[in-house]
């Protein structure tokens, strides 16, 4: 089952794929949400907390989707403004202090594009993650679960290892930006997103992810507890190897992963 | 319908008007320019080698090397990494016709110039980006470029001062471009842990992921009065929120008094601020031996 880059866009963008939220609950347990920035508020566009993988305790965070359109207006459909990040950043110094790992879901359209967003410094914020993830002490390990666009995105996934959902995308931009900035016309959209190699099977071939968790087997859909299965499994493997570097070994093998761009 | 086809027959006031040469006093080009900031009309003698609006101070946009000519000591630049291979990653169509293309009009080798330089006989690692070279846009080679100079200031135990004028991604790299900002944030972070000073100075425009990665990541960040700096573009914001936007919004002036640079300074008393803020870091402090 072969799929266009077109069609896995609005694979990736559909509304019954799973949250943040919903990977928490299901891949780990004694979730424990922590709030607000520090600075300005709490953005429920990002969610973040404790948890407990296989005994041991871990930190998660993630961008939220709703469920429904009440749940993504309050949640900013996903796209977090720049207190949003700063949590995330609070909750990525507090996991190096206390020495557990981090396990980023990333899911979002943008970082948004507002008024306060910028009065807030959004551009400040995703620099800010950007410099302090790159020497961060601990694992981290981000996953792109459905639309990681732009540097909205990578302000959750300048990580150890990245991986990828089967029907996910990860991009500069949405091809409908894309389009319209180069052809100056949204609607060629499929057309940029067949040309743009967003598709986890192109990024995995070009080195700019490491893993795909596959949500096919033979052209069957996988069912979702077969996913959450393999998704944990892989995570505590990961976890373990990244585990024995040394903080040194850690980021310098985070260094070069991204120095060879 | 002869009525329509009737043609009249008309005198013509000026049958050889082509031929007949002009003799009205004619304005020679370039003798004007119009500030794109206050609207105002300028003589261009006005305007001065510095290229600012007398009226509102507004800094126009000037080449790299006009830039390095106004801030660094005479004959004091060693080029960097001038000969990088430009690739395509993604298979972008006319991409190489292009950059050649824009080569040749900017004498540029790609929209950033980085080496050594001193400022007032304190060297310094030195990057310029200039919005002539496809919008200052950030691709692979800008990325590397940066990155060798953030490495390179690293071995020479330099510290780095980068004038930001970008708009943003090089769309024509896609992701690639993307990765830029991570190679050169992760690049500033250990240049930042060897104890070294990086000064950026926002320049007209600073936009996108040049402002979400090294252009906010400075100790020190400085901006020209009326620079344009910001992560989102203006007529994006208008469009996903449908409203008008303040004059002011997004100029270096709305940026200070919200907290993310340290200070404006005109562009003709910047070379004396950067070499004040050099010297500062250079001495020795209170509490060393």
């Amino acid at each position: 089952m072969s799929l266009t880059a077109g069609e896995i866009v609005k694979l990736a963008r559909h509304q019954d794929r799973l949250t943040s939220l919903d990977y928490f609950e299901k891949i780990f347990t004694d979730f424990q949400e922590f709030h607000g920035d520090r600075f300005f508020g709490d953005d429920p566009a990002i969610v973040g907390g404790i948890a407990n993988l296989s005994g041991k305790p871990i930190t998660v965070i993630g961008i939220q989707k709703g469920n429904d359109l009440k749940e993504n207006m309050e949640r900013n459909f996903g796209q977090p403004n720049p207190e949003g990040y700063r949590k995330a950043l609070r909750l990525m110094k507090q996991a190096e202090k206390f020495n557990r790992p981090v396990i980023c879901f990333v899911n979002t359209p943008g970082a948004f594009c507002g008024v306060e967003a910028e009065e807030r410094g959004e551009g400040e914020a995703i620099a800010r993650n950007l410099l302090e993830m790159s020497d961060l002490k601990v694992p981290i390990i981000s996953i792109v679960t459905g639309e990681g666009s732009s540097g909205g995105a990578l302000a959750l996934a300048l990580a150890d290892e990245v991986w990828m959902m089967e029907y996910s995308i990860y991009a500069i931009l949405s091809p409908e930006g894309f389009a319209s900035i180069l052809w100056k016309d949204g609607k060629r959209a499929d057309e940029a997103a067949e040309l743009m190699k967003i598709t986890a099977a192109e990024l995995l071939e070009l080195d700019v992810i490491d893993r795909v968790i596959p949500e096919t087997l033979k052209g069957k859909k996988l069912g979702e507890d077969k996913i959450i299965r393999m998704m944990k499994k892989t995570l505590i493997e990961k976890i373990i190897e990244l585990s024995k570097y040394s903080t040194e070994e850690l980021i310098e093998k985070r260094y070069q992963r991204f120095r060879k761009f | 319908m002869g009525l329509f086809n009737k043609k009249k027959n008309y005198i013509r006031i000026n049958p050889n008007r082509d031929s007949v040469p002009t003799t009205k006093p004619t304005v020679p080009d370039d003798m004007w320019a119009k500030c794109p900031n206050c609207k105002r009309t300028l003589y261009k003698k006005e305007i001065g080698a510095e290229k600012v609006c007398p009226h509102c101070g507004y800094s126009f946009r000037i080449s790299a090397w006009e830039r390095l000519a106004l801030t660094i000591d005479e004959k004091s630049f060693t080029d960097w990494d001038n000969q990088l291979e430009q690739k395509n990653p993604i298979d972008f169509p006319e991409y190489f016709a292009k950059i050649d293309k824009t080569k040749e009009s900017t004498g540029l080798d790609e929209a950033v110039l980085t080496g050594k330089a001193t400022i007032n006989n304190q060297t310094v690692a030195i990057g310029v980006m200039d919005a002539n070279f496809i919008m200052g846009s950030m691709g692979t080679v800008v990325g590397e470029k940066i990155t060798r100079l953030f490495e390179k200031a690293v071995i020479e135990k330099l510290p780095v001062v980068l004038f930001t004028a970008s708009g943003g991604a090089r769309m024509q790299e896609g992701i690639f471009s993307l990765m830029q900002m991570a190679k050169i944030s992760a690049a500033v972070k250990r240049h930042s842990n060897a104890g070294l000073l990086y000064i950026t100075v926002l320049t007209d425009p600073t936009t996108g992921g040049v402002t979400a990665s090294f252009a906010m990541e400075g100790d020190i960040i400085l901006a020209e009065p009326q620079t344009l700096v910001g992560f989102a573009g203006r007529r994006v914001i208008e469009q996903t929120i449908r409203q008008q936007l303040p004059e002011d919004f997004q100029k270096a002036e709305f940026l200070l008094q919200h907290g993310f640079i340290d200070q404006i300074v005109p562009r003709m008393t910047l070379k004396d601020r950067l070499s004040q803020l050099l010297a500062f870091h250079q001495q020795k402090g209170w509490c060393e031996e």
